[in-house]
C-alpha cells in the first residue's frame, strides 16, 4: 500500500525531469487550455476536423505509395492489384479517395462557419490569408490526385482540366506544357502529378497548417457572433475538455462515415486510360461539376471573361474579404451585403451543379454514353486482376522477333542445340556465355566467320563450328542480333 | 495533466479543486484510452496491407501444361516438350518457356525431366543415334530415363513433379541446385 504513493511520486518525477528537456507539460498545457470565449460549442468542430482529415490522407496516402507506380506503364496496374488483390487495398485506397471528398465538404463548413460567424474580423487578416492558400492547396491535392490511377475518368478529366490553363492569356499555353510536361497527357503528366502530390503541395499544406494554427492561437478563437473580435468579454472556458470532446466526437463521426462508406460501397476503378479513344464523355469529381457547368457557358472569344475574370474578381473579393470588410460587426443580420453575395455564390453553385446532372440526363446521347462508361466500370471491377507482363516475358521476346527470318534463326538456334550451352533466348549458361548483345558488337559478315570457324578461344571452351547452309545462316545471324 | 490551479478568465475554477483534479484526469485516461482503442482499431487495416505479400498464399503451386496424355502413352524414346511457366511478381508476372523430357521410368510409367544438366546447368539433347542424353558441354551421359551413365554430372537427370488433371499431363516446373549429389530445390 505504501509504494502507491511513491509510484506516483516517480511518476511526476520522470514527467519534471522530462519537461525540463522538452517543455512537454507546457506546451500541452497551452494547447489545452486555450481560451474560448463564449464557451465550447459544435460550430468550433471544422478546423480541428480538417487537420484529423490531412493526417487521415498521409497515413492512407503513405500506404498506398508501397504499391503504387507512378508511371503510364504501370500506374493503372498498381492500383488495380490494391483494389483488387492486396488485403485491405480497396478499403485504404477508398478511405483516402472519400476522404478528399470529405476535406472538400468539412473546408466548405469550415469557410461557411468563419464567414457567417464574422471570424475572420479583428485583427485576423493574415489568419484568414493562410486559409485561403490553404483552401488553394487543398483543390491543388485533389486535382493532382484524381490523375494517379491512370484510369479513363482520371486521364480524360485531366486533359480538359489541364486544358482550361491554356485559357489564360499570354502564359496559358507554357503553362499547361509545364504541368503536362509536354503538349500532351503521358507518362510525364503523371511523374509531375505525382511529385505534386506526394512531395510538393504537402509540403506547403504542412507550413501553412503551422502558419494557420500559430496566427489562430496569437488572435484568439473569436467567440460567437455577439462577442467582440478584438477584445473579448465574455467568460471563457479552456479548450480542454468540452471542446477537446466535442472536436474528438467529430472525428469519430468522420471516421465512422468514411469507414462504412469505405466498406459498403468502395471507391472504384475504372479501365485503363486509352489516350485514342474519341468517344469518352469526362466528367469531374463532384465538387468540381458547378465549375464544369459554368465553363461550358464561356467558349470562344468570351472564355477569357469566364475563365479569368469573373473568377479572378471572385477569387480577390474571397481573399480580400478581411480587407474590404473592415467593421467589427459580426451578426450576420446586421451585414447583409456580404452575407448576401457569399449565399448567392453558394447557391448559384448548387445550382449549377443540378442544371449539369440535369443536362446529362435530358440528352439522350449524353445519358447513354456515361451509361456505357458506367458499365464499363462495373465490368473493369468485376473482372479479376490481371498482373502486367513484364519485359523479360515470353511474348516480349518474340514480340521482338517481327522480322520472319529472325524467327526462323530461333528455330534454328534450338535445333543446332546452341541453346544447350548459350541458353535459352541466348541468355548464357555456366558452360558458355550470354549471346545478347553480340548482334550489336559484330557485323553480320563477322558473325557468320566465326559460327562457321570458331576463334581459337570458342573452340577451347567447346564451340563447335557452324555448318549451314547460306540462307540458314542468315537467319541464324538475323536471330542473333535481335538478342539485345 | 492539467492539475494546475485554473486561472484567468476561464470559468471552469468554480469546481473545487481536489474533486475537479481527480474528475479532469480521470476523463484525460479515458479519452486516452479512447484514442488508444480507436488508433489500433484504425491501424489494423494498415497492418493487414503492409503484410499482404508476406501473408498472401504464395504455396499455391502453378502447374504448367505438358500436353494430352494421348500424345505421350506410346512413346519409346523421350519427347522434348516446352512447357510454358508463369512468375508472379507481385502485381507483375513473367511467362518463360522451359524445356522438358516426357519419358517413361523402369515401370513403364510416364515422367517428366528437367532438361537441365545437374552438371553445370547446360540444356541436355536428346541423341536419338545413341538412344541417350549427351550433354554436350561436358559429356554428360544419361540414359532415356534420367539415370546417370557417364561424364562428369554429380546425380541422374532431375525428375519434376507431374499430375495429370483432366487428361493433360502436367508438372510443376523447378530450378535444382547444380553440382550436388542430392536434389536441392531452388526457391
Amino acid at each position: 500500500m505504501e509504494t502507491k504513493p511513491d509510484m506516483s511520486l516517480r511518476r511526476s518525477a520522470f514527467r519534471e525531469w522530462l519537461d525540463r528537456r522538452t517543455g512537454f507539460d507546457s506546451l500541452l498545457h497551452h494547447a489545452l487550455d486555450e481560451p474560448i470565449p463564449g464557451g465550447a460549442k459544435l460550430a468550433y468542430v471544422f478546423g480541428s476536423g480538417l487537420l484529423f482529415l490531412f493526417i487521415s490522407q498521409i497515413i492512407t496516402g503513405v500506404f498506398l505509395a508501397m504499391y503504387y507506380v507512378p508511371s503510364a506503364d504501370h500506374a493503372h496496374t498498381t492500383v488495380a492489384y490494391i483494389t483488387k488483390e492486396v488485403t485491405a487495398g480497396s478499403f485504404l485506397r477508398s478511405i483516402h479517395s472519400y476522404g478528399s471528398s470529405a476535406i472538400i465538404i468539412v473546408l466548405l463548413l469550415h469557410l461557411i462557419q468563419t464567414f457567417v460567424y464574422g471570424s475572420y474580423k479583428g485583427r485576423r487578416e493574415l489568419l484568414w490569408l493562410a486559409g485561403c492558400v490553404l483552401l488553394l492547396l487543398m483543390i491543388g491535392m485533389s486535382f493532382t490526385g484524381y490523375l494517379l490511377p491512370w484510369d479513363q475518368k482520371a486521364y480524360f478529366a485531366t486533359t480538359v482540366g489541364t486544358n482550361i490553363f491554356s485559357e489564360i492569356p499570354w502564359i496559358g499555353n507554357a503553362l499547361k506544357r509545364l504541368l503536362r510536361g509536354g503538349t500532351e497527357m503521358g507518362t510525364l503528366t503523371l511523374s509531375r502529378f505525382y511529385v505534386l502530390h506526394v512531395f510538393l503541395i504537402p509540403a506547403f499544406i504542412f507550413l501553412f497548417v503551422g502558419i494557420h494554427v500559430y496566427l489562430f492561437r496569437k488572435a484568439g478563437a473569436a467567440g460567437p457572433i455577439s462577442e467582440d473580435a478584438v477584445a473579448p468579454k465574455m467568460p471563457a472556458e479552456r479548450f480542454y475538455p468540452k471542446q477537446l470532446v466535442m472536436d474528438m466526437g467529430f472525428a469519430m463521426l468522420i471516421i465512422v462515415a468514411l469507414g462504412v462508406l469505405a466498406y459498403f460501397w468502395p471507391a472504384e476503378l475504372g479501365p485503363k486510360a486509352d489516350p485514342s479513344d474519341t468517344q469518352f464523355l469526362p466528367r469531374p469529381e463532384w465538387y468540381y461539376i458547378p465549375v464544369f457547368q459554368y465553363l461550358k457557358y464561356w467558349q470562344g472569344s468570351t472564355a477569357v471573361i469566364g475563365i479569368l475574370i469573373i473568377p479572378g474578381i471572385l477569387g480577390a473579393l474571397l481573399v480580400g474579404l478581411p480587407f474590404l470588410d473592415r467593421s467589427l460587426e459580426r451578426r450576420p443580420w446586421k451585414r447583409p451585403f456580404s452575407v448576401g453575395a457569399f449565399t448567392a455564390v453558394l447557391i448559384a453553385l448548387g445550382m449549377l451543379g443540378v442544371i449539369s446532372h440535369r443536362d446529362d440526363l435530358r440528352s439522350p446521347g449524353v445519358a447513354a454514353q456515361l451509361k456505357t462508361q458506367h458499365e464499363e466500370v462495373e465490368r473493369f471491377m468485376k473482372a479479376p486482376f490481371e498482373p502486367e507482363l513484364s519485359g523479360g516475358s515470353l511474348a516480349t521476346a518474340n514480340a521482338g522477333l517481327a522480322d520472319p527470318n529472325a524467327a526462323k534463326g530461333k528455330t534454328i538456334y534450338e535445333k543446332q542445340q546452341c541453346n544447350s550451352c548459350h541458353g535459352d533466348d541466348g541468355k548464357g549458361t555456366a558452360a558458355a556465355p550470354k549471346l545478347s548483345g553480340v548482334g550489336q558488337k559484330y557485323d553480320d559478315q563477322k558473325l557468320q566467320v566465326v559460327l562457321r570457324s570458331p576463334t581459337k578461344q570458342m573452340a577451347l571452351g567447346g564451340m563447335e563450328s557452324v555448318d549451314l547452309n547460306d540462307e540458314d545462316m542468315k537467319a541464324l545471324t538475323a536471330y542473333l542480333k535481335s538478342l539485345k | 495533466m492539467p492539475d494546475q490551479p485554473h486561472q484567468g478568465s476561464c470559468n471552469g475554477g468554480t469546481e473545487s479543486a481536489p474533486t475537479g483534479t481527480s474528475r479532469r484526469s480521470f476523463l484525460a485516461g479515458l479519452l486516452a484510452a479512447g484514442t488508444a482503442a480507436v488508433g489500433a482499431l484504425l491501424s489494423i487495416p494498415l497492418v493487414r496491407f503492409t503484410l499482404h505479400p508476406v501473408l498472401a498464399k504464395t504455396t499455391e503451386k502453378s502447374w504448367s501444361d505438358v500436353g494430352p496424355l494421348t500424345e505421350f502413352q506410346n512413346i519409346d524414346d523421350p519427347i522434348k516438350r516446352l512447357v510454358t511457366i508463369e512468375q508472379r511478381d507481385g502485381w507483375r508476372k513473367t511467362v518463360g518457356e522451359k524445356p522438358v523430357y516426357v519419358t517413361k521410368d523402369t515401370a513403364g510409367q510416364l515422367m517428366v525431366l528437367s532438361a537441365v544438366c545437374t552438371h553445370l546447368g547446360c540444356t541436355v539433347p536428346w541423341i536419338e543415334k545413341e538412344k541417350k542424353f549427351i550433354c554436350p558441354c561436358h559429356i554428360g551421359i544419361f540414359a532415356p530415363d534420367g539415370k546417370l551413365l557417364g561424364g562428369p554430372p554429380p546425380r541422374d537427370m532431375d525428375r519434376l513433379e507431374t499430375k495429370i488433371e483432366g487428361g493433360v499431363l502436367k508438372t510443376q516446373y523447378k530450378l535444382f541446385r547444380q553440382l550436388t549429389p542430392n536434389k536441392e530445390e531452388l526457391a
